[in-house]
């Protein structure tokens, strides 16, 4: 394989690769925390979602929450990886005041989920294939708050102890576009699952960013080999909740690293924080600086073993996934890759237009979704799940089309109505009269009148067809709209003798 | 009634159902006996109202024709346990304070059985110790003296609260927790029974972690049947514990009538350790004969990995408790320096003044064997031999029903003999840790007395989950043995 010439980076001293891991901690989708009962809502008041054992009172033990293992489980099929029938919980040890164990309970050595891979389609059209190294469940930490107060800091541990998914990529990405994709593609996987409502304001997903460069062809090396000296030193850049920021910081951090070592520098192998403001990273802390974290079983707890009949039950409940769904709407519906991407990318706007689309015509089912809807939606700032016209509603307009009783214009006014008022479109069609008129008896009776009316008119058609249109205008105005045009263009032509 | 306080847990339970003592009796005895032995130092604080309270109520019960298992005896409980809105010190400055606003599993048990608690016991610092030395609230005296010595000697560790209060009848009978052999060591040591259960069979909620893997409550108690009185109403399944088991508590007294006759008893050569005192071995083949007579089989055994017990331990145990001391901070509750410009100092300060000597000892060990280099090194083979130790023990209960040893290297020693070796004092352990290593249940009887007329226990060891058969050999040892010394009451 040869080298793609859109994934090298100038540098002064000649052409260089950039290199990208994602470390995705999602927060599993559960009402109670991974070893509490203690609800993991988001947003009550500061630390009323605390109990006896996250806040590490003398004698609490952890108790693993059945369901946040399913939800892990769930994520791993999904991500098309191999579930670890045997895994195990080790404590991750370190002081801090939002960790009030002094230790995290994480599956460092033995994780529910092991290698999977997914495929992620980018911009250009072009899909890749991204390896998941693990994915295994771990404990947040609380919060510390440091700006409530000039001398003293707060810790808020409503967040210590909810479960989170950490889902491990392997080195597989190489711009920061295709990073941007595979975050994206992860979030829709999760979303779709149910697993993790990918909520980034609130922090349900966040990813520590990988990245590191090499020259030209390193990455090929590192491919045959396995052997990572050919790739270059990397640093991570932590706790990165946007889409968006992913890709900066890529972009940063890819710059920054060919500027050090173009120079005579080295890269550190440390971690890095991203400021928003500047779209910089800097050190947070150097490999010296790194905590031994003295990693061992946590003996609280016992080995996590899984029935393989309990793992076959979740694979057999799975939902459809974005991949296949987006294949389905390509063959059942003939949409082109392009809208079957837009149409599946998100779970809710898919069963959406699934519902409107099952039993009609699946290209004008997707026009009317992404077009009129998305754009309607758009314009007033709304969701899909709060779209004034359900899907069932947007079916009937669409099927009023499809046997004449309106035209397509017409169909547009009623989709207006519908998005204001979320009147069925037949009511609206009755009560308004918008019925299209296809007795060719009135429509030729217009037609007679406006021939009468516009004998000038009617000379000059025969030397310029092009004024043929404003014919049927006046028949359309004449008859309010309501007039088939098919049925209009063939009177037409008929009576003033044009083809 | 004047001697209340000498009836054993059963008879005192019997004497209350008959209604010939009340609870409030029997509890102000007590009290008073406590009040008396001050110089013992065995409680870090005495619950008298407490006590009063939950005695009138367990004999409103008791009128009724009402009340639990043990509805009405008076128990003292080791420190390690949190009690609810009680303070609980874990004999540890650290915790300072500190008054759960719950109660631990066990003890939450005893009280559904109708015990009444009389307060908490001394005990070593976060049960480490062997002496009852490391406890911030002092050492703990032995009511037992040497012939013809004042001397004060240690009524072991780390449960020497529990182990003295109940020699000394200042409770019918008395919680402890088992690490390394925290109770049946001061059960030797003072001439009571000491009961460490099968890991998993009592319940760890709410009990102070030391070594989670090791750690298990059993009861100390005057004789074979009042531990086993103690034991049913401990012990239990419960789901807020992962590591707790899920099966039935045995009635294990009435374990107790059964005959021994067949039972197969393992003598493992490896036990006879040097430098071990002569009267210790005598003793110790007294117990086989003893067992001999009562109709049992003997059996010489091999145990080679014994001697790697005590590293694997002094690995094991440190490792998990650097780990779970680590909440101690001075955060949320507990003690906190007053010396601290930022949160750094604010940990260091507040752990190193919190924690005593032998604490930060074993908390350092500790970090050093789970260190990046080191952990395999250390962690991951003691986890290795660990596993051998327990495959060695299945095997060997293959052979055998149940395995005597002596249940400690020497008899009580004198306070502030061992404090300047830490390696000696570990060393009393070396009969005990075995068990908690392959977490099995064991027990220590009284046997016998040295020849300055100091106790020795002989230990028993059974199969995971057991106690029943083990509890029957004791019952032998004990009847065999036909101990009923006592101390002087020196400090009333």
């Amino acid at each position: 394989m040869t080298q793609e010439p859109r994934k090298l980076l100038q540098g002064q001293t000649g052409d260089w690769e950039v290199v990208i891991g994602l470390e995705v901690h999602a927060q599993v989708s559960s009402k109670a925390k991974l070893f509490s009962g203690a609800s993991a809502e988001y947003g009550a008041g500061p630390n009323e979602n605390v109990s006896l054992v996250d806040a590490a009172m003398p004698g609490m033990l952890p108790v693993i929450n059945k369901y946040c293992v399913e939800q892990a489980v769930k994520t791993g099929l999904g991500l098309n990886a191999k579930i670890n029938l045997w895994s195990r919980f080790d404590r991750k040890n370190y002081f801090y005041p939002d960790l009030p164990q002094g230790y995290q309970i994480s599956q460092y050595k033995e994780p529910v989920v092991g290698e999977g891979e997914i495929e992620v389609e980018l911009d250009d059209g072009e899909t890749i294939k991204v390896g998941i190294e693990r994915l295994h469940l771990e404990q947040d930490a609380g919060k510390s708050i440091h700006d409530l107060a000039p001398k003293e800091s707060y810790v808020d541990l409503n967040r210590s102890g909810v479960a989170l998914m950490e889902i491990v990529s392997r080195p597989d990405m190489r711009s920061s576009d295709e990073a941007a994709a595979y975050y994206s593609k992860l979030r829709t996987i999760v979303r779709y699952l149910g697993t993790c409502d990918g909520n980034m304001d609130e922090g349900s997903m966040r990813a520590d960013v990988n990245v590191s460069v090499c020259r030209a062809g390193g990455f090929e090396k590192f491919r045959e080999t396995g052997d990572f000296k050919h790739l270059g030193t990397r640093t991570e850049t932590k706790n990165v909740n946007s889409i968006r920021y992913v890709k900066q910081v890529v972009e940063y951090e890819a710059r920054r690293q060919i500027e050090v070592l173009e120079a005579g520098g080295k890269i550190d192998q440390e971690t890095r924080l991203f400021n928003v403001a500047t779209g910089e990273t800097r050190t947070m802390r150097s490999k010296e600086e790194a905590h031994d974290y003295r990693y061992f079983p946590d003996p609280d707890l016992l080995p996590l073993v899984l029935d393989p009949a309990w793992v076959e039950s979740i694979k057999a409940k799975l939902p459809e996934l974005p991949d296949a769904k987006k294949h389905r709407f390509m063959e059942a519906y003939g949409l082109s890759s392009y809208d079957a991407a837009v149409l599946s990318v998100d779970k809710d706007k898919a069963d959406y237009f699934d519902a409107v689309a099952k039993g009609r015509d699946g290209k004008l089912a997707s026009n009317w979704v992404t077009t009129e809807l998305f754009g309607a939606l758009n314009k007033s700032g709304k969701e899909i799940t709060e779209s004034p016209i359900s899907a069932a509603q947007l079916g009937s307009l669409i099927d009023l089309i499809s046997d004449g009783t309106i035209s397509g214009r017409i169909a547009k006014d009623v989709f207006a109505i519908m998005f204001e008022t979320s009147e069925d479109p037949a009511k609206i069609v009755e009560e308004r009269g918008l019925k299209q008129v296809t007795d060719t008896g009135a429509i030729e009776k217009a037609i007679d009148e406006i021939i009468a009316a516009n004998p000038q008119q009617v000379e000059q058609v025969k030397e310029k067809p092009k004024t043929f249109g404003w014919f049927v205008g006046q028949v359309m105005k004449a008859t309010g709209g309501k007039a088939n045009p098919a049925a209009v263009n063939d009177i037409l032509k008929k009576k003033l003798g044009v083809d | 009634m004047s001697d209340i306080t000498n009836l054993t847990l059963a008879d005192l339970r019997d004497a209350l159902k008959a209604r010939k003592v009340s609870s409030l009796e029997a509890t102000d005895a007590y009290l008073s006996n406590i009040e008396k032995a001050k110089s013992l130092n065995a409680f870090i604080s005495v619950t008298a109202d407490k006590a009063r309270e939950m005695a009138k109520a367990s004999d409103a019960k008791l009128a009724k024709g009402e009340g639990g298992a043990i509805e009405g005896v008076p128990l003292g409980i080791k420190d390690l346990f949190c009690t609810q809105e009680v303070l609980t010190t874990a004999a540890s400055h650290i915790l300072d304070g500190f008054k759960p606003t719950y109660e631990s599993t066990v003890t939450s048990n005893l009280w559904r059985d109708g015990a009444v608690m009389l307060g908490k016991l001394n005990m070593d610092e976060f049960a480490m110790g062997s002496s009852n030395e490391t406890s911030y609230y002092g050492p703990v005296v032995n009511p037992w003296r040497a012939k013809g010595e004042n001397r004060q000697l240690t009524p072991g560790g780390s449960s020497g609260g529990s182990s003295a209060s109940v020699a000394a009848h200042l409770c019918a009978a008395a919680t402890a927790t088992d690490t390394g052999g925290s109770i049946r060591q001061p059960a030797s040591l003072t001439a009571t029974v000491g009961v460490k259960p099968t890991y998993g069979r009592c319940s760890r909620w709410g009990i102070v972690a030391f070594a989670s893997s090791l750690d298990q409550a059993g009861p100390i108690a005057r004789d074979v049947r009042d531990s086993a009185i103690m034991l049913r109403s401990m012990a239990g399944y419960d789901p807020k514990d992962s590591t707790s088991v899920n099966r039935p508590v045995p009635d294990y007294e009435a374990a107790l009538g059964g005959s021994v006759k067949g039972l197969k008893i393992g003598v493992p050569k490896e036990y006879r350790i040097d430098g071990m005192p002569a009267e210790i071995e005598k003793l110790w083949a007294q117990g086989v004969s003893w067992l001999k007579d009562a109709g049992c089989e003997i059996v010489d055994i091999s145990l080679p990995l014994t001697k790697y017990a005590l590293p694997v331990y002094y690995i094991v145990a440190p490792a998990e408790a650097s780990s779970n001391l680590a909440r101690y901070d001075g955060i949320r509750y507990g003690y906190r320096t007053k010396n601290y410009k930022d949160i750094v100092s604010l940990y260091e300060n507040t752990r190193g003044e919190g924690f005593g000597a032998e604490v930060k000892r074993r908390i350092l060990i500790g970090t050093y064997v789970l260190s990046a280099g080191y952990y395999d090194a250390y962690y991951i083979r003691a986890q290795k031999v660990r596993k051998k130790i327990f495959d060695e023990f299945l095997d060997a209960f293959k052979q055998v029903d149940l395995i005597l040893t002596p249940s400690s290297p020497s008899a009580a020693f004198g306070l502030g003999e061992m404090t300047d070796d830490p390696v000696q004092m570990y060393l009393n352990d070396v009969f005990t840790v075995t068990a908690n290593l392959a977490g099995l249940p064991g027990v220590s009887v009284p046997a016998g007395v040295d020849a300055k007329g100091l106790p020795l226990g002989l230990q028993l060891l059974a199969r995971p989950f057991e106690e029943e058969t083990m509890f029957k050999g004791a019952m032998a040892i004990e009847k065999a043995a036909g101990f009923n010394a006592r101390p002087d009451e020196w400090w009333a």
